[in-house]
């Protein structure tokens, strides 16, 4: 009898992956823990992997496809087996389940047929739609449009508690095609949330809404973070290079070293003041962002700091991360000083209590000692979570991070 | 490497050898620790051989009632020691069974006590197996007496179910005390083999989990076969001889005697957690002495799951065996079907039967539920006056509304295969409606199930 493949929770918080590529066709021999398919999940690119011997017989998700978590995707068989009902497994769902926290249009109770219907989903639309005879009675009694409910049972059954809990269903989404900018073409293109999209979406409103953010501005003198950049690179030689993100880093751990109170995740019930400094790293990836981390950045040499960057970076962009890598910062650093941005604000990545922004180094007039100089300066803005981290705390802060950056050698001591 | 596997699992029993299987069908490596026979108490010590002896039981109160049927038979005489012997090649046939299904699955059986240790590692003898990704426990629970009042277990005169199931003959008098599923079905085994069997609760009515309406009909039931049926009624003194005990039993504020050749202790069970490195992985227990497991029944240490008698209550092999099936779904990365703990049947296998699921009356009632409540009795049902089993009823409470099963009880030859429509028809929330849309076969038993339905829909027909 042919066992079932199916989307496998591949990270903790994953409810659904998108099949990018199958490793096997049809037809080719599968061993156990033979790699099956890539499966973008919420936060990477992962394996999906065999767990039985035979030969993949059956198909059902295509690439490109997103389905939830426990879904068919394919069968492993004996060569020439025939899959029974093979058309009958769970159709790919285009559209996703509304996440626990998505705001619902309001309480079961309240909504009436009149009511704006939401999209319903194309597979809703392609026929009978899965519920319980509660369900649908409770529906009927209600008013409540059974196709606008996202269902939890088995293949997306609706039940008692979909309806009551009233989850619906976000608008019907397709997967994106490429868009090439002609005069003339359209307006605007409609982009669907794509996995890490919204996971994006969903952390960085959890952020922005429920913590207190305040911003503290300080500008840097990087003179002799320059100087010194310039001297230990020619010492370096072809060892490999700094850069003044990797100098900027290895500041911030060691001020974040001394300044515990900026070291800490807010935990709803309690404050985590971490010992260890673990400084995350915001990385531009094709369509968003991820964090990846440098483990006691405070112990680690400038150089050290650099390579695990360059190899973190190049990670996140190839989704190659794994949940280990970019989970478990205790701070982190956001850097678009290479867009030419003076000063900007990032968004706190919680559960961590601070984020500074880095700009790019600006040469400008600075009156010195009652003279006017040309410096090169950097503004750097710390987001600090109120809850966490009190105004004078964040300055302190700061002031030591400022005062190591301006008198590098402090960083040896 | 030899000793390591990705899953290992303490414990063989109906937990523990369902979620070996589960784990080896989703291509995880597994193996079961176990230091007697595979099955554990259920398959051993428990549900398989108490269904042998209940048959037996069966099968002499149906002699007693031949002639009726127009076959005579002369003297009915039983002989314990027989249907012991009988039981006992019934549970090791199972027992074998589980080890071949060990087999068939390629799971590593490692026969010993095993002791957990941190890291996800099991330490069996002198040798220690690890586990990549889980360590489930699944080491059940025992019989247990009541020292308090005197009433330790001895093994001669006062007994557990483990003793009763090895009598070679049946004592000529027993007390059994405690009437939840184990002291209902040894009274009345004993009772068919002869014995005279006075049972003692201490809440106010047998079977006190039941609905009231099956308490009732079960005391009646009993009493008429000679079964002295005391509830509300607590022991406070034992004096336990070498051949006889003496309880003293209060009730209604009279304090009365009762004496008998043995003590049967079915007065709940104790759970295994001692000497099993529970504390020294971090993991923590509750009040009542379980294994402290979260909604995805892992423990709190990370990476080690309990599944079973040990993880909470209610205490039954199938409740054990579907907790095993879902940590194996969850552990290999699946989306498991969530457990309704509310959804688990709960049968006791005495003549008549009795099988339940959902809310009884009484709680419907405590929860404020607006119910309705639908009644068939099989005294109006064809099939049971044809096999002469006319005892019991089917009864059906749903809400008002909607018509949601909230609770179904039915009391009755064959309760326990009648109840899984009922389990079905919850599971996936079906009304009364459809339990009655469903064409039911004429002539049998289950009929009187939607003849309840349509009783709670005020339109019964046969009655």
């Amino acid at each position: 009898m042919a066992t079932t493949v199916v989307m496998e929770a591949l990270s903790p918080t994953m409810e659904e992956g998108r099949l990018v590529k199958w490793s096997k066709k049809e037809g080719d021999a599968v061993k156990t823990g033979d790699t099956l398919a890539e499966v973008e999940t919420d936060k990477a690119v992962m394996e999906l992997v065999a767990r039985a011997d035979g030969s993949l017989i059956k198909v059902v998700v295509q690439e490109g496809q997103t389905v939830p978590v426990g879904n068919v995707v394919a069968y492993i068989g004996t060569a020439g087996e025939k899959v029974d009902g093979a058309s009958a497994p769970a159709p790919a769902k285009a559209a996703a389940p509304a996440p626990a926290t998505a705001p619902a249009p309001g309480p079961a109770a309240a909504p009436k047929p009149a009511a704006p219907a939401p999209v319903p989903a194309p597979t809703a639309e392609a026929g009978r739609i899965k519920a319980s005879p509660l369900a649908r009675r409770i529906a009927q009694e209600t008013g409540i449009d059974l196709r606008s409910v996202v269902g939890s049972g088995p293949g997306g059954r609706v039940t008692k508690k979909d309806v009551e809990s009233g989850s619906r269903q976000p608008s019907a989404v397709s997967m994106p095609t490429p868009v090439v900018r002609t005069a003339g073409g359209p307006a605007f293109e409609d982009v669907p949330l794509t996995q890490i999209r919204k996971t994006i979406a969903k952390r960085l409103v959890t952020s922005i809404g429920p913590i207190p953010h305040f911003f503290l501005t300080s500008e840097v003198d990087m003179e002799r973070a320059a100087e010194a950049r310039e001297a230990i690179n020619k010492q370096l030689g072809d060892q490999g290079k700094i850069s003044f993100n990797d100098i900027v880093i290895k500041a911030t751990a060691l001020a974040l070293a001394k300044h515990r109170a900026c070291n800490a995740w807010f935990q709803e019930d309690h404050i985590r003041y971490w010992n260890e400094v673990h400084v995350g790293m915001a990385v531009a990836v094709e369509d968003g962002l991820i964090t990846p981390v440098i483990r006691n950045a405070d112990l680690k040499s400038m150089l050290a700091i650099g390579q695990e960057a360059k190899v973190l970076a190049g990670k996140a962009r190839e989704r190659k991360l794994q949940p280990n890598e970019y989970t478990g910062a205790t701070f982190s650093v956001s850097n678009l000083g290479m867009f030419d941005i003076d000063q900007f604000t990032a968004v706190i990545n919680p559960p961590e209590a601070g984020i500074l922004a880095v700009g790019s180094i600006v040469s400008k007039p600075v009156a010195e000692d009652g003279k006017i100089e040309i410096r090169r300066r950097l503004r750097l803005t710390m987001s600090c979570d109120h809850r966490v981290i009190d105004g004078a705390t964040g300055a302190a802060f700061l002031k030591t991070l400022k005062q190591m950056l301006e008198n590098p050698l402090a960083m040896v001591l | 490497m030899a000793n390591s596997f990705d899953v290992i699992i303490l414990g063989g029993g109906p937990a523990g050898y369902v979620c070996a299987v589960r784990c080896a069908q989703l291509g995880l490596s597994t193996a079961v620790v176990e230091r007697d026979k595979m099955g554990g108490v259920c398959v051993n010590i428990g549900c398989i051989p108490t269904k042998a002896l209940l048959h037996s039981a069966h099968l002499a109160h149906a002699l007693h009632s031949a002639a009726d049927f127009g076959i005579t038979v002369g003297d009915v005489k039983t002989d314990y020691g027989v249907a012991m012997k009988r039981s006992r090649r019934v549970a090791d046939t199972n027992s074998k069974g589980a080890d071949f299904l060990m087999k068939k699955n390629k799971v590593t059986v490692i026969k010993g006590t095993g002791i957990l240790m941190a890291g996800k590692k099991i330490k069996v003898g002198s040798d220690v197996y690890a586990a990549t990704k889980a360590v489930i426990i699944a080491t059940g629970s025992r019989v247990k007496g009541i020292p308090q009042i005197g009433l330790e277990i001895n093994k001669t005169t006062v007994i557990s179910s483990d003793e009763a199931l090895f009598l070679e003959k049946a004592p000529a008098s027993i007390a059994v005390v405690g009437a939840g599923a184990v002291g209902m079905e040894f009274a009345d085994i004993f009772n068919a083999f002869g014995s005279k069997v006075t049972l003692i609760e201490a809440l106010p009515r047998i079977l006190p989990l039941e609905d009231a309406e099956a308490s009732d009909t079960m005391t009646k039931s009993y009493k008429k076969r000679g079964i002295d049926v005391l509830a509300g009624a607590k022991v406070k003194k034992a004096d336990v001889g070498k051949s006889k005990v003496t309880l003293e039993v209060e009730s209604g504020g009279q304090t009365q005697k009762v004496e008998a050749d043995m003590v049967l202790m079915a007065a709940g069970r104790a759970v295994n957690t001692e000497n099993i490195g529970l504390a020294e992985c971090g993991i923590k227990l509750t009040d009542r002495g379980f294994i402290q497991v979260d909604a995805n029944l892992q423990t709190t240490a990370p990476g080690y799951y309990a599944i079973g008698d040990i993880a909470g209550p209610p205490m039954l092999a199938h409740k054990g065996s579907r907790e095993g099936v879902v940590v194996a779904e969850k552990i290999a990365g699946h989306k498991a079907h969530a457990i309704k703990y509310d959804n688990v049947p709960s049968v006791t296998y005495c003549h008549p039967e009795v099988a339940s699921i959902g809310l009884s009356e009484d709680k419907a009632k405590e929860q404020k539920f607006d119910y309705v409540v639908g009644k068939f009795p099989f005294s109006a049902n064809g099939r049971a006056r044809g096999t002469g089993d006319t005892e019991g009823f089917v009864k059906i409470i749903r809400d008002k509304k909607y018509g949601e099963i909230l609770g179904a009880h039915i009391v009755g030859a064959n309760a326990s295969e009648m109840i899984h429509e009922l389990a079905v028809a919850r599971e996936n929330e079906y009304t009364v409606e459809e339990i009655d849309l469903a064409i039911h076969a004429h002539p049998t038993m289950s009929e009187a199930v939607a003849q309840a339905a349509l009783d709670s829909l005020g339109r019964v027909i046969d009655m």
